[in-house]
């Protein structure tokens, strides 16, 4: 691969590490959903670059899903869900952002060692492009992890998903069946998660999960 | 040299009992200093012609001490160059005290010690054998010591004493221990045979933690600097002057002897220990100096972060010379000697200007003083170079050392370790944050004694010190600006002490353009120094001429504007606690669990609003109490052996009697 | 011959980046206002201002000391420096090895650290406000700015401004993740640094807002003249440190002859052109932080600078 096309691929990749970062930077889910987007239209970009730079033509079409469905109807969909549910004002985080920040360099740090010391031998481009996709999926683990509000695990559970497909693109093949049948999966478990969301609500007034806990019978 | 040098120690050594017969006589005090100041004085051009002129090492045995062994004495060039760093302290500390010394209301508890203080930390440095070292590394505690307690009926002082004794003793407990793993079973005890005998990989390993342990609670590395800010501040400011900036430096000879030239060649992951260690102390030590706000608390807190500077550059010289990197070892190793050279300046200078406010005002606290620069112009003016100096500004010197440990920082992508190439940038990040939080620090520092208006009596009735102490200072400020400006000279005279223990030393920089300095290459990066300065300055003058010529030049005084809310009580002004308030807030609530409470009274009430801060050394309550409250139960329960009756105590003999028998029966 | 255009060119620049300080702070000021349907004042209002209060009277507080009345032109020598050194149409300037990229940065820091004693001078609160609000910022905003000064000179061998923009202007430079982050980080801290929103609104005086102007509330006359044309100083600088090393298209190299320095000049204007609407469209857009939320944005943009140095040090093609 030449020296533009490296450059190009590794800069998209980094990018999509960046707005991690700024994911995990928000307070506001309004905000949230706005990064989120741009977390989508990124990988987009990614996907379609690399079926460029690959020359396979089934990723155009992983490409353009990603923009239809996770870059402007799931945050534009979830939009009205906050909106309804009222909640569009603030995040309840359970720690800070420089402490979430810190453990975000972490886990960069930790993926990099990790991919890089154990795929010694193979392609360079692959080896840095899998070490960014793992960051993407730690990255958005930790924001499940941080965050009391459903709709914010959500959609750290999304930039998962999108740091996971990362991987699978640059990984040379990820054939059509798995992307659709991917993509399924995603919009059932995201029916689902909305309608949990409103029984959940209309349940007990709130969705912030720790209250929730109060219900489930075990008192801490 | 070594002669004279060890003459001068053997002046200082008899000078001490004088002392002791002569304390009550008005003249003893300006007779010690004086003769203090000579001899020092003496010394460090003996020891400076021998490291500029790179002189081979020296060698003296005397038949004193342990009598197969004798006591070894060398002097080379790493121990020329601390020699000149130790007796350029003590020299303008002995000029400080001539003035200062008036002042002291115990003079016999002082007296006697300082010039023994002054030998034995000499003799360490020339020391070549363990058990010389060790003795006057012990000397050295015990006479400071002797110092810090001489006020002792101030209770924190005695809390101060105490603390200093078993950390002091702890850590000569661990260089012993070093020592005795160095000598081996044969009990090769000269450093020589030392050198001679190349330790295997895993005594190196435990040299290197012991020595960690024992040069660098004497040095106040983090968690072993808990004595530092009680001990420094409670000794009179002169000795605070030489504890902080030149016995810390003894320490890190101590250190650099052990590791760099006596464990053999170093490990790669020796230097991970290091950085690790100095990356927190640097970052923690300047966290606590911001929370005081007693003087100097305040500056012994800042020799913890400036000890971190140096062993970050000492890490870094371990770490490229286990890779066999030597230019990039020999900058790393420069930087750190160079910033040992600076701060034992700017800390002198700046301890110097809080024992002239000390007497002139009698306090020691900063929210009881303000406004001195209108009442101490002079101190204020030198003082104001130190703190310049010590928050790493150009043009002066604190600069040039940071700027070389960047520089060296820059070069250790090369390194191939993992752990290093994570740490080291973690450590150039917490380097960077620890030099911006000190220029706050010591704007803190400054601004609320010197500027602003006097909050108490005291303030407002201070006067300039006597010409001694202000000559002192002035020594030290200008040697600041010296070496900012020409900071080649500087370096060039430590590559002896480079080439002596790394093998390779930095370019000469005697004869690079326009005096600047060139660590590596010119096309990579290159500092002047002079020209900065020069350029500062005609900036300065001529925008000053600008405006003299353009602008109009009418002047009026009138009461400060403040936003149209002028308050004439001077306590409406900010404190320290107030303006440490937002670093505490980012930062204090983590590292020190600070909390903040305001108790409002209720309108109509007319007692004042109350801020209570709350602190906690969790460094501490983690380690050390733990560990007193543990020996202290365990010093309870063996306490009830003194209470026993006599058939119990027999018992006692008759049991351990019983067991011997056994041990030998068993055994043999 | 060589040696006087050299000196020629450097005072060139100097004189440049001082005449063109003010003109930068008005344009940026009306575009804000034109963005918010104002007609704002004339382009050329801040010559106005330093003209007028360099005319006036100085009004020094009581308990102001001889510190307060030099301050003014310590802080305007050191931002003068540093702003000369930043290579703005022409990289090699005579001068320019003599303080690299951390020098200029700790330039700034002097600067910085006067000012914050001057505020703490007179003895009121205001003055105590601003400093510790001050140094509270640069106890981040230095740190990050010395990470990305470290990113930068990783990926271009050297710590040398003019070496920078040489090597960012050549086509040996790809486009590397770790520039991307710098960038983003730079933009930060460059924000923080100048006092513009959202970090410090340089038009308010209410002291729940006022960081700079808490600093200098008791500035009057020539003094305050002086330390404006520092301010305006300190934003051009930022702004061209990103033109010469995001943007380099434009500048000349060392050996160029005097009519494409010409060339260089348009250039240089028309990257402040740009960079003046996109920073006024920024302000107009943005509402201002909460005091200690500007010290969670500039955690990130340590932690920016941070990881683009972390990368850099991991593998070399980040």
């Amino acid at each position: 691969m030449s020296g533009i096309n490296f450059d190009i691929a590794h800069f998209l990749a980094g990018t999509l590490v960046l707005v991690s970062f700024l994911e995990l930077y928000q307070d506001r889910l309004y905000a949230l959903l706005n990064v989120y987007a741009a977390h989508a239209l990124v990988l987009a970009a990614s996907v379609a670059w690399q079926a460029f730079v690959q020359d396979a033509p089934h990723l155009y079409v992983t490409a353009v899903i990603a923009l239809v469905f996770k870059a402007i109807i799931i945050p534009v969909t979830l939009h009205r869900v906050i909106v309804r549910l009222g909640i569009h004002r603030e995040i309840e985080k359970v720690v800070g952002v420089g402490t979430a920040m810190l453990a975000g360099m972490g886990l960069v740090a930790l993926s990099m060692v990790v991919m890089l010391r154990v795929t010694q031998n193979a392609d360079p481009l692959a080896r840095e492009d899998l070490a960014f996709a793992l960051s993407v999926v730690l990255l958005g683990l930790l924001m499940m992890v941080t965050r009391r509000n459903a709709v914010s695990q959500v959609v750290g559970f999304m930039s998962l998903e999108n740091g996971l497909v990362l991987a699978a693109t640059g990984a040379k093949g990820m054939p059509l069946v798995v992307e659709i049948s991917v993509a399924f999966s995603i919009l059932i478990a995201f029916i689902v998660i909305g309608i949990f969301l409103f029984r959940i609500r209309e349940r007990f007034d709130t969705i912030d999960v720790q209250a929730l806990d109060r219900f489930r019978g075990e008192r801490r | 040299m070594l002669t004279i040098v060890l003459l001068c120690a053997a002046v200082l050594l008899v000078l001490a009992p004088l002392a002791v017969a002569l304390a009550h006589r008005a003249a003893a005090t300006q007779f010690v200093y004086g003769v203090s100041m000579i001899a020092t004085a003496i010394s460090l051009i003996a020891a400076l012609t021998h490291l500029v002129a790179a002189a081979s090492p020296e060698n003296i045995v005397l038949p004193i001490g342990v009598p197969w062994l004798g006591s070894h004495l060398r002097l080379d060039a790493l121990s020329a160059f601390f020699i000149v760093v130790i007796d350029l302290g003590a020299m303008t500390a002995s000029l400080f005290a001539l003035g200062y010394g008036r002042h002291e209301t115990a003079p016999e508890r002082v007296l006697p010690f300082y010039p023994a203080f002054l030998a034995a930390m000499t003799l360490v440095l020339v020391a070549d054998d363990a058990f010389t070292f060790l003795l006057s590394w012990e000397f050295m505690s015990l006479t400071s010591w002797a110092m810090v307690m001489s006020h002792h009926r101030v209770p924190e002082n005695v809390r101060a004493g105490y603390v200093y004794l078993v950390m002091a003793s702890f850590g000569t407990l661990a260089l012993l221990l070093a020592f005795g793993l160095l000598a081996g079973p044969d009990g090769l005890y000269t450093f020589a045979q030392m050198r001679a005998a190349h330790p295997s990989a895993v005594l190196g390993a435990l040299a290197l933690v012991l020595a960690l342990i024992g040069a660098g609670s004497k040095a106040g590395l983090v968690p072993l600097h808990v004595w530092l800010p009680l001990a420094h501040p409670a000794a009179p400011s002169h000795v605070s002057a030489l504890m902080s900036g030149v016995m810390t430096k003894v320490a890190v000879y101590g250190f650099v002897r052990i590791v760099f030239d006596l464990a053999g060649g170093p490990a790669w992951w020796w230097s991970i220990v290091v950085l690790a260690l100095a990356g927190a102390t640097t970052v923690m030590g300047v966290l606590y100096a911001l929370m005081q706000h007693d003087l100097k608390r305040l500056l012994a807190y800042h020799t913890v972060e400036n000890i971190g500077i140096i062993f970050i550059g000492l890490g870094l010289a371990l770490a490229f010379k286990a890779h066999g990197m030597l230019f990039a070892a020999a900058l790393a190793f420069t930087a750190a000697l160079l910033h040992v050279f600076n701060h034992s300046l700017f800390k002198s200078l700046l301890f110097f200007g809080a024992g002239a406010v000390l007497t002139a005002t009698g306090e020691r606290d900063m929210e009881h003083l303000g406004g001195l620069i209108h009442r101490m112009p002079r101190t204020a003016f030198l003082v104001l170079i130190g703190c310049v100096a010590i928050s790493a500004l150009p043009p002066l010197n604190g600069f040039v050392s940071e700027w070389l440990t960047f520089q060296a920082i820059l070069l250790s992508p090369q390194l191939p370790s993992w752990g290093l190439k994570l740490l080291v940038p973690s450590v150039g990040a917490l380097l960077a944050l620890a030099a911006a939080l000190a220029a706050a620090c010591f704007v803190k520092a400054y601004g609320v004694t010197f500027l602003g208006r006097p909050r108490t009596r005291a303030a407002e009735a201070a006067t300039e010190t006597d010409s001694y102490s202000l000559a002192a200072m002035f020594v030290l400020a200008a040697l600041c600006l010296l070496v900012g400006i020409l900071p080649g000279a500087f370096i060039d005279a430590l590559a002896p002490v480079s080439s002596a223990l790394i093998g390779e030393h930095m370019p000469t920089q005697i004869g690079a353009q326009w005096l600047s300095i060139v660590p590596i290459a010119a096309s990579r990066s290159s500092y002047d120094g002079l020209l900065v300065f020069v350029f500062m300055t005609l900036s300065g003058t001529l925008a000053a001429w600008a405006i003299h010529r353009l602008a109009s030049d009418r002047l009026r005084r009138a009461p400060a504007w403040d936003c149209g809310y002028p308050d004439a009580s001077p306590a409406t002004q900010y404190s320290a606690t107030s303006f440490a308030q937002p670093i505490r807030r980012v930062f204090g609530t983590i590292v020190f669990r600070a909390r903040e409470q305001v108790e409002m009274p209720p309108p109509g009430d007319t007692r004042p609003a109350r801020l209570k801060v709350e602190l906690h050394d969790l460094i501490w309550e983690a380690i050390y109490a733990p560990i007193a409250a543990g020996t202290s139960f365990a010093a309870d329960r063996l306490n009830r052996f003194q209470f026993l009756t006599i058939r119990q105590f027999l018992t006692l003999v008759f049991c351990t009697l019983i067991v011997l028998l056994l041990v030998l029966a068993i055994w043999s | 011959m060589v040696l006087i255009s050299n000196f020629a060119i450097q005072g060139a620049q100097m004189l440049l980046v001082l005449l063109l300080a003010p003109l930068f702070t008005g344009y940026v000021r009306k575009v804000k206002a034109r963005l918010l349907r104002r007609q704002g004042p004339p382009l050329f209002q801040p010559y106005r201002d330093l003209a007028r209060l360099a005319r006036k009277e100085v009004v020094l507080a009581d308990s102001a000391s001889w510190l307060f009345r030099i301050i003014p032109y310590l802080v305007f020598a050191a931002i003068w420096v540093a702003a000369s050194l930043v290579p703005t149409f022409r990289t090699g300037l005579m001068f320019s090895w003599s303080a690299d990229f951390i020098a200029i940065i700790a330039l700034l820091g002097s600067g910085r650290f006067f000012l914050a004693l001057a505020g703490m001078d007179v003895g009121t609160s205001f003055g105590g406000i601003g400093s510790s609000r001050e140094v509270m910022i640069a106890s981040l905003a230095e740190p990050a700015m010395i990470m990305i000064v470290f990113s930068l000179a990783l990926i271009a061998g050297s710590t040398q401004l003019s070496t920078m923009a040489a090597f960012m202007a050549s086509s040996a430079v790809g486009l590397r993740v770790s520039l991307g982050l710098a960038l983003f980080a730079l933009m930060m801290v460059a924000i923080a640094e100048n006092g513009r929103i959202p970090i410090d609104n340089p038009a308010t005086h209410l002291e729940l807002t006022m960081v700079h102007e808490a600093m200098v509330l008791e500035y009057s006359g020539r003094h305050l003249a002086l330390i404006e044309l520092s301010g305006s100083l300190k934003l051009i600088l930022y702004v061209s440190l990103i033109a010469c090393l995001f943007a380099p298209w434009g500048i000349e190299s060392a050996g160029a002859a005097v009519p494409t320095l010409a060339i260089g000049v348009a250039a240089y204007i028309g990257k402040l052109a740009v960079g003046g609407f996109l920073l006024g469209v920024f302000e107009t857009s943005i509402a201002k932080m909460r005091v200690f939320r500007v010290a969670e944005f500039l955690g990130a943009a340590l932690m920016l600078g941070l990881l683009a140095t972390l990368l850099r040090f991991v593998s070399a093609s980040f």
